[in-house]
């Protein structure tokens, strides 16, 4: 009996895999009025090459720094969508690529419950504009990316250093910053009273 | 104090002044609280019902005006650094610092560069509690030493 199940098992898993099961694809294929809706208003110019990755069903989309703006605003106001919530804000840098640092924007609809993620590539010392006149919750998040990794947000009402203290010097998150640190801070040692004094 | 005892009616106590300032001092230490990560809830439990700190004279004062002793409880960071420097000058003398936890004592599990490796970098540190965190019973051992320190301080001639 038990050979009789494991051999059963076995000849529906054959089944799916040749079968493409249409689970499977509608799976692959989740975001896919948001791309149709976005390839028809936007040009092609506004898209990074490999704009768009639908990876175990999570929707991220490639943007050139100057049509972040317009991309976002259409996100967030269009009734199809309605992305009123950024979730997250941060950065990746990758030194080996020509495009190092990327800045990622996780966006998240409550009325419609979707998400989708918005990927800009940088160069290093390119500054990129704000999205806190948006969404409010990048004003925090965007001080933190400027005080990690050192991408200037254009139009920030109020870029400075959150984390770190303020004269620190550097961006601790490159890649090129060690991790204990390039001895900002070096203190003299205070003499301590020993027993009985 | 072998020649003067038993000589007075039993009104009469005799001791040293050093032993009489040092037991005042001892038995109403009066901490600042620093609470600044996990182990400060370790701190809170030891002050709360079970492991009572009151029973040892330890009322927590939240400024360092009025404090005898600074706990500091957590992970110090550069940053936090120049507000703990601050908090221990304003407080008066005689003044101790305990130092609880890992992170305290030593940077803890954070070798990087945000961290102060030990708040001994900064101010001077009586009493150094390991343990991540310390249960309560290790946080009032660390208090007993600190009582038992300041037994052995002299008052009158310095």
């Amino acid at each position: 009996m038990a050979d009789e199940s494991v051999q059963g098992e076995n000849s529906e898993v054959d089944e799916e895999t040749s079968d493409l099961n249409p689970e499977e694809d509608s799976k692959k294929d989740v975001g896919r009025d948001i791309l149709d809706v976005l390839e028809a208003k936007f040009p092609g110019s506004t898209f990074d090459a490999e704009a768009f990755s639908n990876f175990e069903d999570e929707l991220s989309i490639t943007l050139k720094p100057d049509s972040l703006e317009e991309v976002a605003l259409f996100l967030k106001d269009h009734e199809i969508f309605q992305f009123t919530m950024l979730v997250d804000l941060t950065a990746v840098h990758f030194p080996n690529d020509d495009l190092p640092l990327h800045v990622l924007y996780q966006l998240f609809s409550i009325e419609k419950n979707r998400r989708v993620r918005l990927k800009v590539r940088l160069q290093e010392e390119q500054s990129i504009p704000t999205v806190s006149n948006l969404w409010s919750s990048a004003n925090w998040m965007e001080r933190e990316v400027f005080d990690l990794f050192g991408i200037d947000f254009s139009g920030h009402p109020d870029l400075r250093r959150i984390l770190m203290p303020d004269d620190w010097g550097s961006h601790p998150m490159l890649k090129s910053y060690p991790l204990e640190g390039k001895g900002e801070r070096v203190y003299d040692k205070p003499q301590r009273k020993e027993i009985g004094e | 104090m072998g020649v003067v005892e038993g000589k007075f009616n039993d009104n009469f106590i005799t001791s040293k002044v050093d032993s009489l300032v040092a037991w005042a001092r001892k038995s109403a230490l009066w901490p600042m609280t620093f609470g600044l990560a996990c182990c400060a809830i370790e701190m809170m439990a030891s002050g709360a019902a079970r492991y009572d700190f009151d029973r040892f004279g330890v009322i927590f004062r939240a400024t360092p005006r009025q404090s005898d002793v600074i706990i500091v409880a957590g992970t110090v960071t550069h940053k936090m650094g120049s507000a703990i420097r601050k908090v221990y000058d304003q407080m008066p003398e005689p003044r101790w610092v305990i130092a609880m936890g890992n992170c305290a004592t030593c940077g803890g599990p954070y070798p990087n560069y945000a961290v102060m490796q030990g708040v001994d970098e900064i101010i001077p540190v009586d009493v150094y509690i390991p343990g991540c965190p310390p249960r309560p019973e290790s946080l009032m051992w660390g208090v007993m030493q600190l009582q038992k320190k300041i037994e052995q301080e002299k008052f009158i001639r310095k």
